[in-house]
């Protein structure tokens, strides 16, 4: 598999993972996966349902943790460090690598408090104004300031979907993380709401790297730099978005993108 | 034939009956039993079982209603003219014939006329048992047949059906709502009459509980000259003490609890340790009652005496901890369910801004379960307040107003306990002020319960 994770020596590369496998108690979700991502690059997983991309994605950042039953082996690493060495504090590792949920998850309070959390509990902000000031610009990046500026101390969980997304999204911008795990952000949303954070994916990748999961390959084509096909835990093909869905390596990977299965 | 072996006939009736009917419903359709028939055989059974039972059953329940003072008319109007009672003695003769002819409980000799009027009550009585059978017969066969010979594919014997079982669970539902709105009625009344006694301001305001007992040399007809003083306020702040008590000890501890259990326990611990906890719910509180008399109070006193505080070993304390304790299960089983229904998104988006576990609980997890967790705490409180084996045992029956926990307080419910037992007169004041205690409570349990019902609804809500 060493041609799929060949990168492109100018780029400096973010996060690596090296043999990664994963447990589900007795049974092995992920069959050792190499993979590279590069900063600033958008990167989609796609893949039929339970091909283990969603459970690939959770090992970036450790929400894997907090499944009992869920055992991960070999080496991932963010900015050369391994993020499963005893020494590295989970929660430090989920300040840098932030995470977008399928189902938009606002807490149950006000929009102003919903951006403010992170920075709270990483005290990020000194003074009230400061923590505006992250609330005002986080909402302005997440392209949600003038939609709720006047509003900010009602709950979050009465926006319209797409707006709870870009709140969460927004949310996760506060804590100024190194990368976005975003797993199926638009699943639950409608085609506009969905375009709306397609574009704004586009406009964090100045700033983030964004690794995202999704079903929808459209999406994948538009907003991903590259993209990597998993299938039954096995990373098949990983390479420039617009080689694998035109020119595709893998039978198992042409198959998949023309419909013939999955 | 006496009642209880008509309506067992009756039931033997209906087994029948369904048997016939799903017969015939199945002989009509044929071989192509689903689609001809516009209900189920065993539809067309029931229907006609209840065809045969319900109507004579109706034909009893009138009967029995009415048969007996109609059969009570006709045995005065046979007493010949020269005994005959004036109207208010009408049913002391009455009982006196009754017991004659059933041969029981006679005091005095019987009078020929009495005795006359007693084989004529037994006469009729036997004459009313034979027409009732003979109608039901005639009723329940007519039903039967009638219902029997309606059978066709297109009649909606469902619907018949389930029109009846309908009508049976709104009965039931009825019974339970008629009996508490009966038990609020008959409160109501006794308080209304314990008011006559005694101010409504008197007894909500006054401050000195010290009801004289009747039988304490208090002359007929002048019951207001020394009948003692129903002032509540000494006996709700007994309660709201022990209440307060029972809650500092029960809120921290049960929320722990609960925490420990929804968010930190391993499953095995926890599917171990809930049971094991809701036991305590279990134990009688007549048994935290005498726990806390004989091991709680004094162990309370010695360290009070170590500590140089003098501590009754029965006071608001003792009672109060004991209750909390007791009610520990109640708010950690609630907190426990309430707090694992909040959505693990909510947990995942928190931890993956990178909160710790703690963090997580403190921010998250805690303030979206707290409207549930509130209405959980108030139906505890109105639990701690109605209250009585461990009060009546532990908090040493001293009405008085006092915000020392190491007193001696008494509460409503012990009150009551007080008021009612023993040799009382139940037209009395002392009888009465019980009843206008257990609305006061009532009224106070319900609001609780009210705002706990409302809170814990607006809490569902919140997610969607």
């Amino acid at each position: 598999m060493s041609e799929s994770v060949a990168v492109n020596n100018a780029a400096k590369v973010k996060m690596t993972a090296r043999d990664v496998k994963v447990f589900y108690g007795d049974n092995q979700a992920i069959h050792g996966i190499d993979m590279d991502i590069i900063e600033n690059e958008v990167i989609a997983f796609i893949g039929p349902s339970g091909c283990g991309k969603s459970t690939f994605l959770r090992c970036l950042n450790r929400m894997n943790d907090t499944i009992d039953i869920c055992r991960v082996t070999g080496e991932i690493a963010l900015d050369g460090q391994n993020i499963y060495h005893p020494s590295l504090d989970v929660v430090q590792l989920r300040a840098q690598v932030g995470m977008v949920f399928q189902k938009p998850n606002p807490f149950p309070k006000s929009i102003y408090e919903n951006i403010a959390y992170g920075p709270k509990l990483h005290g990020l902000a000194s003074k009230k104004s400061d923590l505006d000031d992250i609330v005002e610009s986080s909402l302005r990046r997440a392209g949600l300031w003038n939609e709720v500026k006047d509003r900010l101390s009602q709950p979050g969980t009465g926006l319209s979907g797409g707006q709870q997304q870009r709140l969460c999204i927004a949310r996760s911008i506060a804590v100024s993380p190194e990368v976005i795990l975003m797993d199926e952000p638009c699943s639950a949303l409608d085609p506009i709401a969905t375009s709306i954070i397609e574009e704004l994916i586009d406009e964090l990748k100045q700033n983030f790297t964004i690794v995202i999961v999704t079903h929808n390959m459209q999406q994948a084509a538009r907003v991903s730099d590259r993209t990597a096909f998993f299938h039954l835990g096995n990373l098949i093909e990983l390479g420039v978005t617009n080689d694998v869905f035109t020119n595709p390596k893998q039978k198992k990977t042409e198959d998949y993108i023309t419909g013939r299965y999955g | 034939m006496n009642n209880l072996s008509l309506i067992l006939m009756l039931l033997v009736l209906m087994a029948i009956a369904y048997q016939f009917g799903m017969t015939r419903s199945r002989s009509i359709a044929g071989g192509n039993n689903s689609s001809s028939m516009h209900s189920r055989p065993h539809h067309y059974g029931m229907m006609v079982g209840l065809w045969a039972v319900l109507p004579p059953l109706a034909v009893m329940l009138v009967w029995n209603w009415l048969a007996p003072s109609v059969i009570d008319g006709m045995v005065i109007a046979s007493i010949p003219a020269e005994f005959k009672p004036e109207l208010e003695q009408a049913a002391i003769v009455m009982r006196r014939i009754s017991n004659l002819a059933a041969n029981f409980g006679i005091v005095a000799e019987a009078a020929d006329w009495e005795l006359n009027a007693a084989s004529y009550l037994t006469g009729l009585k036997q004459q009313s048992a034979l027409m009732l059978t003979a109608l039901m017969f005639v009723v329940a066969s007519l039903g039967l047949l009638l219902s029997f010979r309606k059978i066709q594919p297109s009649l909606r014997a469902r619907h018949q059906v389930e029109r009846v079982t309908m009508g049976l669970l709104l009965l039931c539902s009825t019974v339970a709502i008629l009996t508490t709105v009966g038990i609020v009625l008959s409160m109501v009344g006794e308080t209304l009459k314990f008011f006559t006694f005694v101010k409504p301001s008197e007894f909500f305001f006054g401050t000195t509980w010290n009801p004289r007992f009747s039988t304490a040399g208090v002359a007929d007809g002048s019951l207001t000259g020394s009948q003692g003083s129903f002032g509540l306020l000494p006996l709700l702040s007994g309660t709201m003490l022990v209440a307060l008590i029972a809650m500092i000890v029960a809120i921290p501890l049960g929320l722990m609890v609960a925490i420990y259990l929804a968010e930190y326990a391993p499953s095995k611990v926890r599917n171990t340790v809930k049971p094991v906890i809701e036991i305590l719910a279990g134990i009688p509180t007549i048994v935290y009652g005498f726990f806390a008399l004989v091991t709680v109070g004094p162990f309370l006193s010695d360290i009070g005496a170590s500590m140089g505080l003098t501590i009754r070993a029965t006071s608001a304390l003792t009672a109060g901890v004991v209750m909390g304790i007791m009610i520990v299960p109640f708010i950690s089983s609630l907190s426990d369910d309430i707090l694992t229904q909040v959505p693990k998104t909510l947990r995942d988006g928190s931890l993956g801004l990178g909160a710790t576990k703690s963090e997580t609980i403190r921010k998250v997890v805690l303030p979206a379960a707290l409207p549930g967790i509130v209405g959980a705490v108030l139906l505890a409180v109105s639990r701690a307040i109605g209250e009585t084996m461990i009060v009546v045992l532990a908090a040493g029956n001293s009405p008085s107003v006092t915000a020392n926990p190491f007193e001696a307080v008494s509460t409503v419910t012990v009150t009551i306990v007080n008021q009612l037992t023993g040799d009382n007169d139940f037209a009395s004041p002392q009888s009465l002020v019980a009843f206008a205690l257990g609305l006061t409570l009532f009224v106070i349990t319900l609001l609780l319960n009210v705002v706990a019902l409302v809170i814990v609804r607006k809490y569902r809500e919140q997610y969607e």
